[in-house]
């Protein structure tokens, strides 16, 4: 830690260590807080903690400034212990004006901490944070139980710029990094990332380098110096298991897991998408990639979108594209011809709050059932859910393998919450990827009538896949279409019984699936009172709440359901093993549903559509509630 | 930035030169390029006149057959790709060129057909056709319009008169057509071109026009439905009122009609037909047409709204310019040429990393 002159008042400080710690970063969305939150978890990476991000940020890009509506928060849970939600509580909470404290005051643990800007409580910010006439830091009532901790956050950046030359705005924006110094600072993180990370983005504009950095190392010695600070707190590294650990978003992650199973396929990728949020980060991401040949194509609606990842599948690449709920539901035609020619492609959806344009920046899981049965006819297809930021790669490549392996359209689940926040993540090294081998078709495959005769619907009896043709395969020119197909032939039919025989197969191919299902994980106990059955990005909360469930002496399990279709077989045994079973969702009981249709069991579902993700402790205190009363 | 190609002024437009068959090879007859399927439209539809003449084409073109593409969208026209031995997809309706995009874009040496009607290229898909115009993805769209939609057995479409009485529309339609014409020239089309089911050599002359020039080749082949609209441009394709009723632009030419005797002049922005027999003006006076001035043919198409003019067919406009694939290609290419092939490795470690022992 490069300080110059605080060596003497540092030793007046004492440092407390702790397990672990939740951050919360709030203020408006023009103030920088995605930045600072982003740059105190590389920072917390550094310092090799484990960590679970939750950005949550309005949809408008500058909402009103000083209003609730456009307040934009980045919390952040890290300890030295596993970590996997955001956490339940918030142990910081870094408040840039009065509507930032109005939100979030509540997540706030009795005995937390609240560093304010105390420049920005001014009455008209008062008013727009619905304060009225009362300023919050005069009133002894409302702050009780916390540590507050008044900052002139404004005021000290403005005085450490002023000699800067810079103009009003330009100082009035580096206030973010006063109070990201002042929060790295107070953990014992490192400042040198955030630091380097400055001098990358104003590459073009050293003044701007100068001034921000040096706001920075102003706001971390403010928390060295100041009297109001007297405990700093230490966060020692986290166990982790051996390897080459970086901190990654799950959109990265995403988009490199499509860049890897391109590679180890050697399939060129074609990935095309319309913007919407929160799906555009992969297509920003992977517009980067060119140099591993990906092709980008920024389609002119969500239609278009699928269309083209068919027409680059049927030329024989690996066609992916992604979207959000509603574009989902643009794309059901596309994904049901898909289905009919039984192409493989990966439909990536990453949900987020509907009906309809709903929470476009919020997280949910309300996608499922659409995902499993928003087309018309009989059109299953597989659905892999991805269940942290880490794991959107493997999901990703394991999504790429099977669409391939099956000649089947596979949906892939994230939503906003695991595509936005970030974990530490060992990098796997490409040579311990599945292989992923792909068996084009190159010569007639029946013989008909005494000549060779390619049929581009005749079977592999393992997988029920079809025969993948590329244009440009001399001899097996077909044509393959929206009509029912004539089995193995692939002519047009309307045959009543042909149709019956090819709506069970594609059922059928699907369902093998299961095949190469590895055996399921089961978290914590393998059997005993109660099972939780999560899919998705529950799975840090439905843990967390696990262990603490077990250590309250219930002997808990908990299963996170990677394959949702087909489910894995077995699913039913392990489910067997215990008493009661409570499927949480963030939406309101789909997968339960789903578990309904196969299961004869008492499943329990608990609910949850607040654009949130759950906390450890709603599963917890659902869990004894359920087990409680069915005692 | 891409690079444009060098420009090339051929003295022959392309695709008017001779054919291009070597006399070395193998003739394939129409033979080669017809699929075993029955072909299932209605007896006297225009659809197996335009079927035969492209299968008839298909053997001159110095393509091979493997790597030709035929991808339709719904409707009658878009049975055509089960009748054609080669690569095909009957897709979904109005989506034929977002799937043709993806694959050329993807497989830029492929020889890649859009077959299309009026409902399902300006009406479901309006908003897909002028994008592939705009992105000037090379292959060539065939939009069979015949101004009503057929499978679904007799509604007006976007393409039929205000006034049409169809099921749909048992009082008269109150909907005002497009004319597909205007809207690919406003949509960048880089080649636009209008011929007739009934006129097979006209209708294969421009069919390889098209297919010779590099980009997005747009074609209004007039198709007549004799089911529910029979007869709806036999003005403009039988003997006795096809002289009075069309006019074939001709690159370099000037602009005549009515066997010679009429021809057609700029008076200020309009066209006007004016009679070389009777009068002062001749020939000299007609607008010589030059198929690469958009400004002409945009005024030029604008006549098939115009009930006293005769009608325009031939190639409208044509332009050079990069093709979407290309420049894709391009791009890619640079970006690799400059980053070296991408190692997924050290993409994977491409951030601050750290180890635990």
């Amino acid at each position: 830690m490069g300080s110059d002159s605080s060596n003497t008042v540092k030793e007046v400080k004492s440092v407390q260590s702790l397990r672990e710690a939740t951050v919360l970063f709030a203020g408006d969305s023009g103030d920088g807080m995605q930045l600072t939150g982003s740059q105190f978890t590389l920072a917390t990476a550094f310092a090799h903690n484990d960590l679970s991000t939750l950005p949550d940020f309005p949809a408008e890009i500058r909402a009103p400034a000083g209003t609730t509506y456009g307040v934009s928060g980045y919390q952040l849970h890290f300890g030295s212990v596993s970590v996997r939600t955001p956490g339940d509580e918030v142990d910081l909470l870094v408040a840039m004006n009065p509507a930032a404290l109005k939100v979030n005051l509540s997540r706030v643990r009795s005995g937390g901490a609240i560093v304010i800007n105390e420049n920005a409580f001014k009455p008209h910010n008062l008013k727009l944070a619905g304060y009225g006439d009362v300023n919050p830091l005069d009133n002894e009532e409302l702050l009780r139980g916390y540590q507050v901790f008044k900052v002139e956050l404004s005021r000290m950046t403005e005085e450490a710029l002023k000699d800067h030359n810079l103009d009003k705005k330009v100082i009035d924006r580096s206030k973010n990094m006063f109070a990201l110094g002042l929060a790295l600072w107070l953990y014992s993180r490192p400042i040198e990332p955030a630091l380097d990370w400055l001098a990358q983005k104003f590459s073009s504009r050293p003044e701007l380098i100068k001034a921000n950095q040096h706001v920075l190392k102003k706001g971390f010695h403010y928390g060295e110096t100041t009297e109001d600070f007297i405990v700093q707190y230490q966060i020692p590294p986290a166990e982790l298991e051996p390897g080459v650990y970086r901190a990654i978003r799950g959109v990265e992650s995403l988009a490199l897991g499509l860049v890897a199973a391109s590679t180890k396929s050697k399939l060129p990728l074609f990935y095309s998408s319309y913007p919407i949020t929160p799906a555009s980060d992969l297509l920003h991401n992977l517009s980067r990639h060119k140099n591993f040949g990906v092709k980008t194509f920024q389609a002119e609606d969500e239609i278009a979108a699928i269309g083209a990842t068919i027409g680059a599948s049927f030329g024989g690449c690996l066609g992916v594209c992604a979207t959000s709920g509603p574009g989902l539901t643009l794309k059901a035609e596309g994904i049901g011809l898909a289905v009919m020619m039984e192409l493989p492609m990966v439909i990536v959806n990453v949900q987020r709050g509907g009906p309809s344009t709903g929470l476009p920046t919020k997280t949910e899981q309300s996608d499922l059932l659409q995902a499993m049965y928003g087309r018309n006819g009989e059109a299953p297809l597989p659905i892999i859910a991805a269940s942290t930021p880490g794991d959107c790669f493997h999901a990703a490549y394991e999504a790429c393998r099977v669409a391939v392996r099956h000649m089947t359209p596979v949906i892939l689940l994230a939503d906003g919450y695991v595509a936005n926040g970030s974990e530490p993540w060992r990098i796997p090294s490409s040579k311990d990827l599945k292989d992923f081998h792909v068996p084009f078709a190159n010569k007639p495959n029946r013989k008909v009538e005494g000549k060779d005769t390619f049929l581009p619907y005749l079977r592999n009896e393992d997988t029920l896949a079809r025969p993948w043709a590329k244009p440009g395969t001399p001899g097996l020119e077909h044509r393959l279409g929206g009509l029912e197909k004539e089995h193995e032939t692939g002519s047009v039919s309307y045959d009543p019984e042909n149709h019956q025989f090819m709506t069970t197969l594609r059922a059928n191919k699907v369902k093998k699936v299961a095949q190469i299902l590895p055996p399921l994980d089961v978290y914590g106990d393998t059997e005993g009172d109660l099972v939780i059955i999560g899919w998705g990005s529950t799975q840090g909360a439905i843990r967390t709440a696990v262990d603490r469930l077990r250590d309250g002496g219930l002997k808990a399990g908990a299963v996170q359901l990677r394959n949702i279709n087909p489910l894995p077989s077995d699913l039913g045994s392990v489910l067997s093993r215990f008493d009661h079973y409570l499927v949480p969702e963030l939406n309101m009981g789909q997968l339960v549903r789903i578990l309904r249709d196969r299961f004869l069991l008492p499943f329990v579902k608990l609910s949850k559509v607040q654009g949130q993700p759950f906390k450890a402790s709603e599963i917890v205190d659902a869990a004894i509630l359920h087990c409680k009363q069915s005692s | 930035m891409p690079t444009l190609p060098p420009s090339k002024k051929p003295t022959l437009p392309p695709g008017l030169g001779s054919r291009r068959l070597s006399p070395s090879k193998p003739k394939i007859d129409r033979k080669a390029y017809s699929s075993d399927q029955d072909v299932r439209w209605c007896p006297g539809c225009g659809d197996y006149a335009i079927l035969a003449s492209v299968q008839r084409l298909m053997p001159q073109l110095d393509v091979k057959r493997e790597n030709v593409v035929f991808i339709s969208g719904i409707g009658c026209s878009s049975r055509f790709p089960y009748y054609m031995e080669t690569y095909g997809m009957h897709s979904i309706h109005g989506r034929a060129p977002t799937v043709a995009t993806g694959l050329k874009a993807s497989r830029p040496e492929l020889d890649v057909w859009v077959v299309t009607g009026d409902g399902d290229a300006l009406s479901i898909g309006g908003n897909h056709l002028i994008h592939i115009l705009r992105r000037n993805v090379n292959l060539q769209i065939l939009l069979f319009n015949n101004q009503i939609y057929g499978l679904t057995k007799g509604q007006f479409s976007p393409t039929s008169e205000i006034g049409k009485v169809t099921k749909s529309s048992p009082f008269g339609s109150v909907s005002p057509p497009f004319n597909p014409i205007s809207i690919s020239l406003g949509a960048s089309a880089s080649f636009v071109a209008r011929t007739a089911d009934r006129d097979t050599k006209h209708l294969t002359q421009i069919l390889r026009r098209a297919h010779a020039h590099q980009g997005s080749s747009f074609i209004e082949i007039y198709q007549n439905c004799n089911i529910y609209n029979d007869g709806a441009f036999f003005a403009f394709t039988e003997k006795a009122t096809k002289p009075e009723r069309t006019i074939y632009l001709e690159h370099g030419k000037p602009m005549l009609f009515s066997n010679g005797s009429k021809g057609i002049r700029l008076a200020g922005f309009s066209p006007v037909v004016f009679d070389l027999e009777e009068g002062h003006l001749s020939s000299e006076d007609a607008i010589v047409y030059d198929e690469t001035s958009l400004e002409l043919a945009e005024i030029v198409s604008r006549m098939s709204q115009q009930p006293d003019m005769p009608r325009p067919f031939g190639v409208f406009y044509r332009e050079e310019r990069p093709t979407y694939e290309q420049m894709l290609q391009e791009q890619v290419m640079a970006v690799t040429e400059k980053r070296g092939q991408g190692d997924l490795d050290k993409l994977l470690h491409a951030a601050d990393t750290w180890t635990i022992s």
